[in-house]
């Protein structure tokens, strides 16, 4: 099995920031704008910018987890259903600039289903994406992210593995061949 | 885990451990789902599920038709009174003629045990057994337990009384199959004459005096008499069984701890609990209620899963 790092501990921490700092350039101070980490990895990374974007702007940001299991469109069309995760949004986003947070940006179905997902708490004025990871040319769907921590070039019969500290590993992140 | 062993949710019986824990942690998503402003989910959108009932039901038809549509599904309602079944069509063949205008999945409910049972081996349908006669009753009892669990944080290790008409009750047996697979303790109390008289073989304490039941348990399942499926008299009047078995708030309060009420509903008030102990913040009955839709929602969208 073949695999090549995308990402250590290092490199990830200078990402976050420099995504931290784009973010304040469009967003300012954060009083119309929260943060919506998409599950499950994506609100580890949320978490992060959260804490990061805290520090810079000595205020809370707000931040949800947002689970799309429920409104996925490849639901019966896999052979295990997707267990679903916790969808913790203590906040109504109706008018305010949301920033949804994925780990890896791949088919683009993940996101139009966190669309879906986020009209359940009102209609926000508008909504840009963060992804650390664009794989690019793979989309199924016309999405593409506002602030992407870096592109990769792939293939289908590779794909990303996400480590992170907060599931007990070390932060790493892999681009790894699939076995024939 | 993340998914059921079976394509059909016949009985509790067939579960494991695993299972229910599955449903109940998927029932926890579709709880939060149930309290937002906006209470639906687009899942299954693409499934037609047909809620056969054979027998009258109130409580879990409108908890099953609110499951299905709030996870978007197409419900069709269908109930014995008013269909051919009265013309002398068979089970098989009212199914299969439901079946033919492309139904996904069928919730049953029906007076004869092993009914769903027989209908899981002829067709290719999902099926959710909504009740079967004195059988099994499966959403029932797992809204029970997740009751429980959310009530005193875990089902493990509690004792758990079901008090009341074992004999006729599918709710006790799913109840029993649930409650001893999460671990927790379970004495049936009730008169001699409704107690099954092997019932002590399922691994259950049996108990005749209410008193004492109460004071051994965590919790009281308190189960409706049945006088529509009693067809001898078991005890000699109503008053009378109120008096031996009833559970009024002098009595809980005689206890030196407090325990959790349930009832699967629908109550006869001043028979089996007088109106203080069913209004008090020791029953849970509504709760029960509320947890039913979730439960059935997380049943449905795990076995939806499994359709075609």
């Amino acid at each position: 099995m073949q695999k090549r790092l995308l990402f250590n501990s290092k490199l990830l921490n200078i990402t976050i920031s420099r995504l931290c700092q784009h973010l304040i350039e469009n967003h300012g101070d954060f009083s119309d704008s929260v943060i919506l980490g998409m599950q499950p990895r994506g609100i580890y990374l949320a978490e992060r910018i959260k804490k990061s974007l805290q520090k810079q702007l000595n205020k809370e940001v707000p931040l949800g987890y947002l689970d799309t299991t429920f409104h996925r469109d490849d639901f019966r069309r896999r052979d295990i259903p997707k267990t679903p995760n916790q969808t913790k949004v203590p906040f109504i986003i109706e008018d305010k600039n949301v920033i949804l947070i994925d780990d890896v940006l791949y088919t683009g179905r993940t996101v139009r289903a966190a669309l879906d997902a986020m009209t359940m708490f009102g209609r926000p004025s508008k909504v840009e994406l963060l992804v650390l990871i664009d794989r690019m040319y793979c989309r199924d769907i016309p999405v593409e992210a506002n602030y992407v921590g870096r592109k990769v070039n792939t293939i289908l019969s590779q794909h990303v593995l996400v480590e992170l500290a907060e599931q007990g590993k070390k932060d790493n992140i892999w681009l790894i061949n699939d076995p024939e | 885990m993340s998914q059921l062993k079976s394509k059909h949710l016949l009985g509790i019986k067939n579960l494991d451990r695993e299972e229910i824990e599955l449903i109940f942690e998927t029932a926890d998503n579709f709880k939060d789902v149930l309290n937002r402003p906006i209470k639906k989910v687009p899942s299954l959108r693409d499934v037609t599920v047909a809620n056969v009932f054979f027998e009258n039901s109130t409580r879990t038809r409108l908890s099953f038709e609110l499951a299905e549509k709030r996870l978007s599904a197409d419900v069709i309602n269908f109930s014995s009174s008013s269909s051919s079944v009265k013309k002398g069509e068979t089970l098989l063949d009212t199914v299969n003629n439901i079946l033919a205008m492309k139904v996904d999945m069928i919730v049953m409910r029906h007076s004869s045990p092993g009914a769903p049972h027989f209908l899981s081996k002829h067709i290719n349908a999902n099926i959710i057994n909504a009740g079967d006669g004195t059988h099994e009753h499966p959403t029932q009892a797992l809204l029970d337990s997740f009751s429980i669990r959310e009530k005193t944080g875990s089902v493990a290790g509690k004792k758990v009384v079901i008090v009341g008409d074992i004999l006729h009750s599918r709710v006790a047996l799913s109840n029993i199959f649930a409650l001893q697979k999460l671990g927790a303790e379970v004495m049936v109390c009730g008169p001699a004459t409704l107690l099954p008289k092997h019932i002590a073989s399922l691994g259950v304490k049996v108990e005749l005096d209410i008193r004492k039941a109460l004071e051994w348990c965590d919790v009281a399942n308190v189960l409706r008499i049945q006088l529509e499926r009693q067809k001898m008299r078991y005890f000699p009047s109503l008053r009378e069984y109120s008096l031996y078995y009833g559970i009024d708030k002098q009595l809980l309060d005689s206890l030196d701890k407090e325990i959790v009420i349930m009832h699967p509903g629908p109550i006869n008030r001043g028979v089996e609990l007088t109106s203080d102990v069913a209004d008090s913040d020791h029953a849970i009955i509504l709760d029960q209620v509320e947890n039913g839709v979730a439960i059935r929602m997380a049943v449905l969208y795990l076995l939806a899963g499994k359709v075609g």
